[in-house]
């Protein structure tokens, strides 16, 4: 079954096969090492650059700001939710999200 | 590749749109099939009608685009009355009540809480009255912007208001110039004020005088004169400028392309750029899709090469002696800042600008005020780019009776300079971008430094503009004080934050603020700026403007001067309001959001 994602807004919503599901302003922990030089980065989302998917895993790449240590950026991929049966499943908010290598 | 937005322009776009969005409303929001919803709101755009945020499904911001910010006799009547009947959902303003109109900042109109099913009934009255939501958003041509007070204002070098008015005939609804590769902002300006604002816009229009007869005579150039008594061979249009903008993190200037144009070749140079932005722009990638990227990378003489090359089929003048040494607005010091006060107009009668503090009007007020215009004017009102409106033609002996009418204890023509100067864009109320709550904060922030700080006494303007995002909708960077959306950890808790900037505007020579200190805590930005205050009537040279002062600082010495403090200012937005469906509702949690609204 094919995933339909998409950036809407310009860039401030994921949408996971129709539906509005990440939104933009969240603080996200971030295992990042390509971003910044914290250990844990601590990424204020401001913009989604682009969305896929890795299996079941729906992955964006966003553009924001550390505030642990104010570098801003865009990021590699990072995982914000899976779809199983079609049904998209947000990740944890406080979970510690890694960049894809 | 090219984007989802650019497949389903290719589809369907521009005045096509209508039909579609006339049978959905007809048929009901849930008419609109689940995997074509997001082209379906990304084309409403193009109609003025933009889906509000999670939370708020099925409701629409509608944008009436109001050419200059001119509003004829009656118009602004027929907002109110939209506004009272249509622009009412479930979330209820505290401060703002349930039924209001916002004045933005590039001059137009928003109207929220708007159902699709209304739509038809809406467009109806507004175009029997001569309005229009064509283009207020989406990939063309917006509102034309100026100085709202063409053709009146005592000032004016040139009358830019019949220039705009062809313009926008031309260009809205105009098939070959429906689908650009983003939105495209247009000034023109004819006063020598600089209120038009054209350093931000991706094409400006600015007045200037030239030698007639086209480069030949010895003079040249007319730029390079010094105005040696031969002023009167000198026709009067418009230099060219191309590539503003602010959003983004990315602000730039519009750039000097070297042209000057009379009035009547305003349509041709205008749409020979809007063309050319539409060949040559970005289409692959939209953050890189604003003709001020293009300008960064072909450069001002490359643009003018084009455009005399392949969309002009006369040839271009060199750029003419402009006005901007003379410009007020929003230049930090001197007078006319902005349009509020008693101002003379060119036929003896004057204009008075009020301030709508944040842009924003209940119904009441609105329709209160249009019988006000038609009392004591000719009826007509205009708005400016500081989110304020103006009532013109009032003549000298009824003015006192209006200044002394009632709704202009709230709307004021002289009010405090931080009631003046506040500019805030929509935020987390009903907008997906924003990562902050804004109008209702700057309210807030306003009511307490007019409380507890003061200016020093020569200084009677200070603009504080407050932006939800980096999208720069209340035009952050051009203000003395620039507040922008952000988030940062308070004893650990994430709360709503804003980076500080300073020292912007606009002028002869326009600066964009400095951001200085990063990620305030809301409740901490009204102590901040006291101190800020508190360091530059003490540190100011004698009769130093705020913007030469931030000036003559570095980074790090601003930065101490910011200085966050607790008040007793109290936020009670700290959290993400974004999580909430409406942040200031009594039930706020998204489990608590309104059910699409029912088809009626
Ligand atoms: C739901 C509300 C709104 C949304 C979603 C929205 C969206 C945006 C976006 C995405 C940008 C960045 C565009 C770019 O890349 O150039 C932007 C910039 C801007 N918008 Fe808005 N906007 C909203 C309300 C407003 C209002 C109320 C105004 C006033 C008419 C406004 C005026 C501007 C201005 C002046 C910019 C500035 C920057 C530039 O031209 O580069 N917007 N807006
Ligand atoms: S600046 Fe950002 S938050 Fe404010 S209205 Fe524009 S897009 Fe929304
Ligand atoms: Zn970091």
């Amino acid at each position: 079954m094919t995933t339909r994602l998409r950036v809407l807004d310009d860039g401030a919503w994921i949408s996971v096969n129709d539906a509005r599901e990440v939104r933009v302003s969240e603080l996200w922990r971030l295992d990042a090492p390509d971003l910044c030089e914290c250990a844990l980065s601590d990424l204020v989302v401001e913009n989604f650059q682009s969305v896929g998917v890795d299996g079941p895993t729906v992955e964006v790449r966003v553009y924001g700001q550390c505030i642990a240590c104010g570098v801003s950026g865009t990021t590699g991929w990072i995982p914000v939710g899976r779809v199983r049966g079609g049904e998209f499943a947000e990740l944890d908010r406080s979970a510690v999200r890694r960049v894809r290598r | 590749m090219p984007t989802d937005v650019e497949n389903w322009k290719s589809e369907v776009y521009g005045s096509e749109i209508r039909d579609r969005l006339f049978e959905f409303a007809e048929e009901g929001y849930d008419s609109i099939p689940d995997d074509e919803r997001d082209a379906w709101f990304e084309r409403f755009k193009w109609w003025g009608l933009y889906h509000q945020r999670n939370g708020q499904e099925g409701y629409f911001m509608m944008r009436i685009g109001t050419p200059n910010g001119v509003l004829e006799p009656g118009q602004l009547r027929t907002v109110g009355e939209i506004a009272d009947e249509y622009a009412r959902g479930p979330g209820v303003n505290p401060i703002f009540g349930d039924a209001y109109a916002d004045f933005t900042t590039r001059q137009s109109i928003q109207l929220h809480w708007i159902e699709l099913s209304d739509v038809p009934a809406i467009f109806e009255k507004l175009e029997e009255n001569g309005l229009s939501t064509q283009q207020a958003c989406g990939d063309s041509w917006r509102n034309i912007v100026g100085n709202p007070v063409a053709g009146k204002d005592g000032q004016e070098v040139i009358d830019a208001w019949p220039v705009i008015r062809e313009l926008n005939e031309t260009f809205k609804g105009n098939d070959d110039h429906a689908n650009l590769p983003r939105k495209w902002k247009v000034s023109v300006t004819g006063s020598a004020d600089g209120s038009g604002q054209g350093d931000i816009n991706d094409l400006a229009f600015e007045p200037a005088y030239r030698a007639v007869g086209g480069g030949g005579s010895g003079s040249g150039d007319g730029r390079d004169r010094d105005g040696d008594g031969g002023e009167s061979e000198d026709a009067v249009g418009f230099n060219v400028r191309v590539g503003g903008g602010l959003a983004r993190n990315e602000p730039r200037l519009a750039r000097d392309i070297d042209v000057w144009v009379p009035p009547e070749r305003v349509p041709d140079v205008a749409g020979g750029l809007s063309a050319l932005f539409r060949d040559y722009g970005d289409r692959e990638d939209r953050y890189n899709a604003r003709i001020k990227f293009l300008v960064d990378e072909w450069g001002a003489e490359k643009v003018r090469e084009r455009l005399q090359e392949e969309y002009v089929d006369f040839e271009l003048e060199t750029a003419g002696r402009d006005v901007r040494e003379e410009y007020t607005y929003n230049a930090g010091e001197g007078e006319r800042n902005d349009l509020i006060g008693v101002h003379d107009q060119k036929d003896g009668t004057n204009f008075v600008g009020l301030n709508v503090l944040v842009g924003r009007m209940g119904a009441d007020d609105v329709l209160e005020l249009a019988d006000l215009a038609e009392e004591y004017g000719s009826g007509e009102v205009r708005l400016s780019q500081r989110q304020n409106v103006i009532v013109t033609d009032v003549p000298d002996d009824t003015l006192d009776d209006f200044l002394d009418e009632p709704l202009l204890d709230h709307y004021s023509p002289s009010p405090s300079p931080f009631m003046r100067g506040s500019v805030a864009c929509t935020g987390t109320e009903f907008c997906s971008l924003s990562i902050v709550e804004t109008k209702n904060r700057q309210v807030r922030f306003a009511r307490w430094l007019k409380a507890n700080v003061d200016l020093p006494a020569d200084v009677d303007e200070f603009h504080i503009h407050l932006s939800g995002c980096t999208a720069s909708c209340a035009q952050p960077q051009i203000a003395d004080v620039s507040l922008r959306g952000m988030k940062t950890r308070k004893n650990g808790d994430p709360v709503e934050a804003l980076d500080v900037g300073l020292g912007g505007g606009l002028g002869e020579d326009p600066q964009f603020a400095r951001w200085v200190t990063q990620r305030v805590p809301v409740d901490e930005v009204p102590g901040a700026i006291a101190n800020l205050v508190e360091s530059f009537a003490a540190e100011r040279d004698e009769g130093e403007s705020f913007r030469a002062f931030v000036a003559r600082h570095d980074d790090d010495e601003l930065d101490a001067f910011v200085d966050p403090e607790e008040t007793d200012y109290e936020d009670p937005l700290m959290y993400n309001t974004k999580r909430t469906w409406y942040p200031y509702a009594e039930d706020d949690s998204m489990e608590d959001a309104p059910p699409t609204p029912a088809d009626d």
